[in-house]
C-alpha cells in the first residue's frame, strides 16, 4: 500500500502524471492513493521529487524478519 | 445555448495564449484556474529563448529578470564549456509573466476566473459539454461548446475525457528548484550541469535572477529516480558550491520530456502545453512550446466553431499545425534525449576538454549536439533534422 507523508506534500502533481492506473486524486493541497485502483507499482515513490511517498511493504519485510 | 463556446482549464502561459486566441476569434471565452493567483507557484527554470519569446510578445522589463547573453555547460569533472550568444535568452519572473498573458487574454474579451478547481467534465455520448468545478466549496457546471485543458502536468482533465495522458517513468525528470539569494555569479550567464554526479539522467541548472539571486534546480531522470532524490541532490549542491546562499523559494515538480501525445483532441476537447506533453525533450523548457500550442488551439477552437464542426475531424488543423511547427522537431529531440543519457561520464568529460579549446564565439549549440552525436552516430541524422527543421 503507497503511504503518504503527512504535511510534506507540495502537490506538484508528479506522481498523478506517471502513475498508470489514475490512482492518485490531488486537489489543491490535498492528495489521497486510491488504493482500490492502485497497482502498488511504486513508481509515484520513486519519481516524487521531495520524497513524500512511501510503501507500507517495508515495514512488513522488517516485521517477517 | 451554452453558458460559454470555450472553457479553458489552466491560467498557465499555454493556457492564457489558447484563451486570448479563442476571444480573439470571436468565442465567447472563459479561462479557468485553480490556484488562488495566476502565475503562482512557480514551478519552473523561468528560461526562455529570446526569439520564441518575442514572436508573442515584447520583453517588458516588468517580468524580465535577467536577460542571457553567455551559455555555459559542464562536463561531469565540472570542465567548462563557454560559448557567447548575443541576445541569446530571458530569464523571467514567471509570477509576473503569466499576470501579463493572463491580463492580455482578459483584454482580448476572455473572462477569468481564479480558485475554479475542475474536478470533472460534463459528458454526453462520449462528447465534452463543459465543465464541473468547485469554486470556494460549492460545486458549480458550466457548459461549452469547446474545452481546452492546459492544466499542466498533472492533467487530469485529459484523463477525464478518456484519452491517454500517463506519461512514462523514462519521459518525466523528477525536478526540485531553489530560488537563491546571497550568491555570486554571472548575472548574464545560464549554466547548465551535465552528469550523473550532478543530476543523473537530466541536468542541474542555474539561472541567474538579478539583484545576486539564481535559480538552482535539477531534473533526475524517473527511470533512475528509485535511486536518487531531487530535493537531496540539490540541497547537496547549495551546501558544496553555495555554502552560503539563502533560500528564498523551493519547489518541486515534474518536467515531462516526452513526445506529444499522439492524440491531442476528442469530440469537444483539445489538450495543450504541458498537458499535451509539448515541452522539449532535451532543454526541458516548455514556456514557449506550450505558448505555440495554446495559441493555435484557441486559433483552431475558434475556427471550428465557425464550422460547427466540434469533433476531432473539425480540429484536425490542430495537431498539423502543432507537429509542423514544433512536434517534428521534438520528435528528433526525443531520440537525442536518449541518446544523450546513455554517454557515459567519462565520454562526456572527453568531449567537454575537446569542445572547451574552441573559443567560445565559435562555439555554437549545434556544434555541441553535433559532438554528442558522434557518440552515436545514428541520431547524428535527427540532430540534422530538428535544427534544420525539416
Amino acid at each position: 500500500m503507497i503511504l503518504v507523508k503527512d504535511n510534506r506534500c507540495d502537490f506538484c502533481g508528479t506522481c498523478v502524471a506517471v502513475c498508470p492506473v489514475d490512482a492518485i486524486e490531488l486537489r489543491e493541497a490535498d492528495i489521497s492513493i486510491i488504493h482500490d485502483t492502485c497497482i502498488d507499482c511504486d513508481i509515484c515513490i520513486w519519481v516524487c521529487p521531495i520524497d513524500v511517498l512511501s510503501s507500507d511493504e517495508k515495514k512488513e519485510e522488517v516485521k517477517h524478519d | 445555448m451554452t453558458d460559454f463556446d470555450v472553457i479553458v482549464v489552466g491560467g498557465g502561459p499555454a493556457g492564457s495564449m489558447a484563451a486570448e486566441a479563442a476571444a480573439k476569434g470571436g468565442a465567447k471565452t472563459l479561462l479557468l484556474e485553480k490556484d488562488r493567483d495566476i502565475g503562482y507557484p512557480v514551478r519552473c527554470g523561468e528560461g526562455v529563448g529570446a526569439s520564441g519569446l518575442k514572436q508573442f510578445i515584447e520583453p517588458d522589463p516588468q517580468w524580465i529578470a535577467a536577460t542571457i547573453s553567455k551559455v555555459r555547460m559542464r562536463s561531469p569533472d565540472n570542465t567548462k564549456v563557454d560559448f557567447g550568444m548575443k541576445d541569446a535568452g530571458y530569464v523571467l519572473h514567471r509570477r509576473l509573466f503569466d499576470y501579463a498573458l493572463a491580463n492580455r487574454a482578459g483584454r482580448a474579451g476572455a473572462e477569468i476566473q481564479t480558485r475554479a478547481y475542475v474536478d470533472g467534465l460534463m459528458v454526453e455520448d462520449d462528447v465534452v459539454k463543459g465543465v464541473k468545478y468547485q469554486y470556494m466549496g460549492e460545486n458549480r457546471e458550466l457548459s461549452a461548446k469547446i474545452v481546452i485543458a492546459a492544466d499542466g502536468v498533472e492533467s487530469r482533465v485529459g484523463r477525464m475525457a478518456g484519452m491517454r495522458t500517463a506519461t512514462k517513468l523514462r519521459d518525466m525528470d523528477s525536478g526540485y528548484q531553489a530560488t537563491v539569494g546571497n550568491v555570486d555569479i554571472d548575472q548574464e550567464l545560464i549554466d547548465f550541469f551535465i552528469g550523473s554526479n550532478w543530476a543523473p539522467g537530466g541536468y542541474l541548472w542555474i539561472f541567474p535572477k538579478g539583484n545576486g539571486m539564481a535559480n538552482i534546480g535539477l531534473g533526475v531522470n524517473g527511470k533512475v529516480a528509485k535511486d536518487f532524490s531531487a530535493h537531496d541532490l540539490t540541497h547537496k549542491f547549495l551546501k558544496d558550491h553555495f555554502p552560503k546562499a539563502s533560500i528564498l523559494t523551493s519547489v518541486c515538480g515534474g518536467i515531462p520530456i516526452a513526445k506529444t501525445l499522439k492524440t491531442i483532441t476528442k469530440e469537444g476537447i483539445m489538450l495543450t502545453g504541458d498537458a499535451a506533453r509539448m515541452v522539449n525533450p532535451v532543454t526541458g523548457g516548455g514556456i514557449i512550446t506550450g505558448m505555440v500550442g495554446g495559441r493555435i488551439a484557441g486559433e483552431v477552437a475558434a475556427a471550428a466553431l465557425q464550422t460547427g464542426d466540434l469533433t476531432s475531424k473539425g480540429f484536425k488543423d490542430y495537431p498539423a499545425r502543432w507537429q509542423k511547427a514544433e512536434g517534428k522537431t521534438h520528435d528528433g529531440l526525443h531520440r537525442v534525449a536518449d541518446a544523450i543519457f546513455e554517454i557515459t561520464d567519462e565520454k562526456l568529460n572527453k568531449m567537454a576538454h575537446r569542445l572547451a579549446k574552441i573559443p567560445p564565439d565559435e562555439l555554437s549549440l549545434m556544434k555541441i549536439f553535433t559532438a554528442v552525436a558522434r557518440q552515436k552516430p545514428s541520431i547524428l541524422i535527427d540532430v540534422t533534422r530538428a535544427f534544420a527543421g525539416v
